[in-house]
Formats: C-alpha cells, sequence, structure tokens
C-alpha cells in the first residue's frame, strides 16, 4: 500500500465539508441554519488556505470574515425575523432555471480548471517537506502591504521586477473605505426617533 | 488509496472554488430573503478567495516562480476586507428596508417599478 | 510519535494513533483544567464570602467535588424543548467546545512545546476564540426561548463589540516583539523578570490591564455576563440546556477562561520564563542534552501553567467582588472607554519605540529578532542585485529601504 499523503487527505477532508456546507447553504430554507452552513463552509475554507501554505489569509479569514461577518449577519436575522424560525420555500420553477445555470457554470468552470498542464501537474518532491516546515506569512505580507516586495527580490527578469512594487495605494484604499463604510454603515442603521405621542405631549 | 496518495494541484482548489462560486451564485438567484442573497455573495467571493490563495501558494504548482506569489494572498486579504465592508452596508440597508416596509423580501422593494 | 508507531503497525494507524494521542492529551487539559477550575472558583467564592466552601466529597478540601457534579450532570435526563430547532440545539455546544479547544493548537505551554507552530499564533488564537460565541448564539436561537433568544442577542453585541479593543490591546506587544509567533515573543522574555514585556513601558503595563478587561468580557465572564445574567433572563442562552450539554458549554467557557490567561502570560509576562533563570543557572537546556532540555521545557510549563493559573484565579476573584453590569453599561465600557484607551496606548506604544528606542528599562535590548529579519532581508536584496540588469539600478533597492527605515532598534 502506498503510504497516505496527508496533505491531500487534508485537502479532501477540507474542500469536502466546504463543498457540502456551501450546497446546504443553497438547499436549505431556514435563514439561521443557512448562516450555520455557511459558517462551516468558510470554515473549511479558511483550513484550505492553511493548508496552501496561506497562514495569515486563513486566520484573516476566519477572524474577519467567520467571527465578524457572520455573526453581524446572524445579527441581521435574528433583527429582522418575524416568527421564531423564519423559512423561505422557493418555488418549483426557480429550483428548475437555478439548477441549469449551476450546470452551465460548472460545465464552464470544470474543464476550465483542468485546461492548463501546469496547475493539473502536481507538485515537486520537496513539496511535503516545504509543507512541513511552514514558511513566515506574516511578515513578508506586511511588507507587501507597505510597499516593499520581499518575495520578488530574486527575479532575474527586468519586465517582473518592475511589478514588484507593493500594495501601498490600493492599502491605503481600503483603509480610507473603511472609514467611509464604518460612518455610512452608522448614519444607515441609526434609530430613527419618530414622533411618537408620548414625544409630542413633551 | 491511489486518491489519497497523490498530491494535490491548483486544479484540485480550483475545482473547490468553482463549486463554491456557483452555489453562491444559485444562492443569490434563488433566495428571496435579502439575507439569503447576502449569504450568496460572500460564497462567491470565498470561492474567489479560493482561487487567489491557490495560485499564490508554492506548494502546489511544479515549477517555481510559476506561482503568484504574494500577490494572490495580498488580493485574498483585500477580498476579505472589502467584503466586511459590504456586508456592514448591505446590513444597514437590510434594516432600513425593513423598518421601511416590515420586511425583507426583495421582490417586495418594487417602489421604482414603472 | 507517528513515527516510532509507524515500526509497529501500517502507516495510516500509526499516524492515527498518534494524533488520537495527541488529541486525548489536549481534551483532558481542558477537561481536568476544567473540573480543577470549578472547584477552585467554588473554594475562591467561597472565602470571598466568608464561607469554606466544599468540604465533604473527598476529603477535607473536598477535592473530589467536581468529579461528583460531573457523574450528576451525565445522570441528567438530556432535555430538549418540543419548538426547538433539533440540529442547532444539539451542535451548539460542540461549536463552543471545538472553538475553546481549537485555541490551544497554537498556545505553546513551554519553548517549542505547542501544537501547531504557526507564524501568526496570536492572531489565530484571536480568530479561533472569536469563533465561540456562534456556540452561545446558535444555542440560544434554536432553544425556541425568548430568555436564550435574549442572551444570544445580547452575546452577539457584547463579543463582536469586545473584539475590537482586544485586538488592539494585543497588538501593542506583538509590536514591541516584532513578532506575531507566540514561541518566538516567549524566546525574546527570556532571563530576568526585568524582560519580560509587561515592564517594557508604560503605556504596555496600562495596556494589559484593558487586555484584562476585554479578556473577560469577550469570555463571558462576570461582571460582563450578560449573556447569562440568572437575575434577569433565568440563565440567558443555556435555559433551555440541562445535563452533559450545559456541561459542556461551561467546559468551554473554562477552557477559553484559561487560553485568554495563557495568552497574557505569553504576551505580556513572560511566558514559560520565570521571573529568575533558574533553568540556566542549574544547566537544564537543549545544549545540555536532551533530557536536561526536556527537563528545562517541563519546569517552564509549569511555570506557565501556574501563570495562567494566576490569571484565572484573578478571573475569579473580580468575578465575586464586582456586581453584574447592565447591558448598556457593558456596550458603553467597551466603545467609550476601552477602545479609546487601547487605541491611545497602541499609537502610544508606536510613538515609544520611535522615538525612545534606545530608552529601555529592561537588561536586553528589544527588537533583536525583528533586527535579524530585516537584515537577512536587505542581505537578500544586495544579493539580487546583479550588475547588468536595468532595474536593478533604476529602481530603489529593499537594501536601501530598510536602511532608511529608523525602527530598527540599535542593539
Amino acid at each position: 500500500m502506498e503510504p497516505i499523503n496527508w496533505h491531500t487527505f487534508f485537502f479532501l477532508l477540507f474542500s469536502l465539508l466546504a463543498v457540502v456546507f456551501a450546497v446546504a447553504v443553497v438547499v436549505a430554507s431556514n435563514v439561521v441554519r443557512m448562516a450555520f452552513y455557511l459558517i462551516m463552509s468558510l470554515g473549511a475554507a479558511a483550513g484550505l488556505f492553511f493548508l496552501a501554505g496561506a497562514d495569515f489569509v486563513g486566520a484573516m479569514q476566519l477572524m474577519i470574515y467567520v467571527g465578524g461577518t457572520l455573526v453581524l449577519l446572524i445579527f441581521g436575522v435574528m433583527l429582522t425575523a418575524q416568527g421564531p424560525f423564519i423559512s423561505m420555500k422557493t418555488r418549483g420553477g426557480d429550483w428548475i432555471l437555478a439548477a441549469l445555470l449551476a450546470g452551465i457554470l460548472l460545465a464552464l468552470l470544470i474543464p476550465a480548471a483542468f485546461s492548463v498542464p501546469a496547475w493539473r501537474n502536481r507538485a515537486t518532491p520537496e513539496y511535503l517537506a516545504g509543507v512541513r516546515e511552514r514558511p513566515a506569512t506574516s511578515a513578508p505580507l506586511a511588507m507587501g502591504l507597505v510597499g516593499a516586495r520581499v518575495d520578488r527580490l530574486a527575479e532575474a527578469d527586468a519586465n517582473r521586477r518592475e511589478g514588484m512594487a507593493g500594495y501601498l495605494l490600493p492599502f491605503e484604499i481600503v483603509s480610507v473605505h473603511l472609514l467611509v463604510v464604518l460612518v455610512g454603515a452608522a448614519y444607515l442603521a441609526r434609530t430613527k426617533r419618530r414622533a411618537t405621542a408620548e414625544r409630542r405631549l413633551l | 488509496m491511489n486518491l489519497l496518495s497523490e498530491p494535490v494541484g491548483v486544479s484540485h482548489y480550483m475545482i473547490v472554488g468553482a463549486v463554491m462560486f456557483v452555489a453562491g451564485v444559485v444562492c443569490m438567484a434563488s433566495k428571496r430573503n435579502l439575507l439569503g442573497v447576502l449569504m450568496g455573495i460572500e460564497l462567491v467571493l470565498n470561492g474567489a478567495n479560493v482561487n487567489f490563495v491557490a495560485f499564490s501558494s508554492r506548494f502546489l504548482q511544479s515549477e517555481e516562480g510559476r506561482s503568484l506569489g504574494l500577490d494572490g494572498q495580498l488580493i485574498a486579504v483585500f477580498v476579505i476586507v472589502l467584503a466586511a465592508a459590504e456586508a456592514a452596508v448591505a446590513l444597514a440597508i437590510t434594516l432600513n428596508f425593513y423598518n421601511n416596509y416590515g420586511t425583507v423580501d426583495v421582490d417586495r422593494a418594487s417602489e421604482l417599478k414603472g | 510519535m507517528a513515527a516510532y508507531f509507524d515500526q509497529f503497525v501500517p502507516s495510516w494507524l500509526a499516524y492515527l494513533a498518534a494524533a488520537l494521542v495527541h488529541a486525548f492529551l489536549l481534551l483532558n487539559v481542558v477537561a481536568v483544567g476544567a473540573l480543577v477550575f470549578i472547584w477552585a472558583e467554588r473554594k475562591v467564592s467561597g472565602r470571598i464570602q466568608d464561607r469554606l466552601g466544599p468540604t465533604r466529597v473527598g476529603g477535607k478540601f473536598g477535592w473530589l467535588q467536581s468529579l461528583a457534579d460531573g457523574i450528576k450532570l451525565i445522570s441528567k435526563e438530556d432535555t430538549m424543548p418540543a419548538g426547538a430547532d433539533r440540529l442547532l440545539f444539539r451542535a451548539a455546544p460542540y461549536i463552543s467546545l471545538c472553538a475553546s479547544l481549537c485555541a490551544y493548537l497554537a498556545l505553546p505551554f513551554s519553548d517549542g512545546w505547542v501544537a501547531l507552530p504557526v507564524d501568526v499564533g496570536v492572531f489565530f488564537i484571536l480568530a479561533v476564540m472569536g469563533l465561540e460565541v456562534f456556540g452561545v448564539i446558535l444555542g440560544g436561537y434554536a432553544s425556541a426561548s425568548k430568555w436564550s433568544l435574549f442572551g444570544a442577542m445580547r452575546e452577539a453585541a457584547q463579543v463582536v463589540s469586545y473584539e475590537v479593543p482586544m485586538g488592539l490591546c494585543v497588538v501593542v506587544p506583538v509590536l514591541i516583539a516584532g513578532q506575531l509567533d507566540l514561541v518566538k515573543i516567549g524566546q525574546m522574555q527570556g532571563g530576568l523578570f526585568t524582560n519580560w514585556l509587561i515592564l517594557h513601558d508604560p503605556l504596555i503595563f496600562c495596556t494589559f490591564w484593558v487586555y484584562f478587561t476585554c479578556a473577560t468580557a469577550s469570555v463571558n465572564r462576570a461582571p460582563f455576563d450578560l449573556a447569562e445574567a440568572e437575575s434577569e433572563l433565568v440563565a440567558g442562552f443555556h435555559t433551555e440546556y440541562s445535563g452533559l450539554r450545559w456541561s459542556i458549554f461551561f467546559m468551554a467557557e473554562y477552557g477559553s477562561m484559561f487560553a485568554v490567561s495563557g495568552l497574557a502570560a505569553i504576551l505580556f509576562f513572560g511566558g514559560w520564563n520565570g521571573p529568575l533563570p533558574v533553568t540556566h543557572w542549574l544547566g537544564l537546556t537543549a545544549e545540555n542534552g536532551a533530557l536536561a532540555g526536556y527537563l528545562g521545557n517541563f519546569l517552564g510549563m509549569l511555570n506557565f501553567i501556574g501563570k495562567a493559573t494566576l490569571g484565572v484565579v484573578f478571573m475569579m476573584w473580580v468575578r465575586w467582588t464586582l456586581p453584574r453590569l447592565r447591558i448598556d453599561q457593558v456596550m458603553k465600557t467597551c466603545l467609550k472607554y476601552c477602545t479609546p484607551l487601547a487605541a491611545v496606548f497602541f499609537l502610544g506604544a508606536v510613538a515609544w519605540t520611535y522615538y525612545l528606542p534606545g530608552v529601555d528599562v529592561r537588561s536586553r535590548p528589544l527588537g533583536m529578532h525583528y533586527q535579524r529579519w530585516w537584515e537577512e532581508a536587505a542581505e537578500g536584496a544586495a544579493e539580487s542585485e546583479r550588475p547588468g540588469t536595468m532595474a536593478a539600478a533604476a529602481k530603489p533597492s529593499l537594501a536601501s529601504f530598510v536602511r532608511s527605515q529608523p525602527q530598527v532598534v540599535e542593539p
């Protein structure tokens, strides 16, 4: 028996979880259950990120996506719930249309995934060793965000060296964008004081 | 056991990304609840993120230098941050809509229809 | 361990066995820890309220009280409300427990004794602990009870808010250490206790107290236990839970209490390094053989567990001393006090390391590790500047970029 490749094993585990729960999100009709399946799916995707060697992105996915955004979503579900367990039914015709759409998209995307031999071409022998000694991801990412790329220093091709600039400008834009969103969301969701009877009396 | 003993490549990640993307698109198209649509958007963005991270990984491709390197991871970081921002604004809009109409059904938002 | 098992049994079985042993150890740290902490909580609360606490079961101090409680809980009927969402109701306690256990994956107990040596350890622990809230929210929602739902809503609002100041507080020691890797942060603080980060500057000393407040709130302990609030909400999110499922929520709570205290011990109090480098004086380091290194690490682990336990006992002390806050007071504490304070301390720490890099109360200069990292990056940049490539000559290289940075601390 060939030795089990544990990287592949965990890839299969996490990808199966991600895919099954992603489909469950579509099929479920209860909103909170949808959110629960989404948590599982995105958590499994974070596991895939860890497997691919992107530790920082995986931790960020868990912290911001799963721990922040989805809590907000569940919060929203609870604030807008009318019954104890709101469910929503999708009509039969919609299901057929949706299945058609899904079939077409998958028929397009899956051959595309296998279309480039280099992508199918599996990793080098050193790859498992590389998986074991995990590379530092936070410091190079931070350097990239402040405008210096440490991963492309050895690039011999002059044309590609030109493109090794970091992401300082996008980082600044995103920061300002977040500030604007913070203010905007707070403004949109503020409580509106309606002129109630008691108020008019005062 | 052949399935378990062979290393995975970028293609495998891309299939996971594709299924998540398609599930998200179907979710966006078929749900009538605003929050369901939002969840579909999150799935779509995550499917794209899986691809970005897979392409940036050094482990999944045979030739060094073919991988996107940090570009993929940095773009994934931006996608996550922007998705959080988008969710916050969308949630605020949803709450406002709920306050005005008493429902979160997207089909009821038809006031601008001629 | 897997390599050892590999000699006797097939490879997959060997890995499975090794994984099971590790998982068993990890689970027992939390489970036994919870048993001990529940007993300790009763004793501490008893002493604070001028009574004895448990005295009957298992000898003079009531050692076996929690075990007796555990047996009682296991034998209780496992009830579920008729209107509950059955799947989520069943799953919720395990989500909490999983999140709490996952935090231990990246928590180093001693120098290099960590299950998953990730480079982003601090961030990982914070992220995973943030997931614990889902168990509470889903459990509260699935119970189909108004009390539970109120508890869940409060928990959601509280935890999401407190993650902000807590993250800002954690960034301060990370900024000073220049590392997200908990093992390296711990190693940097070796030697005398003056090397501990809490004594680095006055700002980080203040940061610790804000961190501890936020950590207490984020693990949902009194005076911030609004999700339970038995004086207002019966029992909050776990009103409908009974028996083993109920106790799993509490195992998760005690597990994450220990985890946040352990994080504080590593980030502020030198982790496994004692106040005096006794293991070095005795020669119990890895250079003097594997056994000596193991012994030194073992003493370090005891030290770490002692510090984290002290943090947990401190949380108990706070719980039995302060009255519970109202929900608006909780949010006010977070948004009006903790967040601005944390932000000010963060900016202050940035200014401190920028303007006063040499002023250091510690016996060893800071930033050794990240200085080395910068130097390595600079060397790599120097090598890549090959003569003949136009781009290398035209673009400002990383080496010059690095040299122009003022953050590099002089040794």
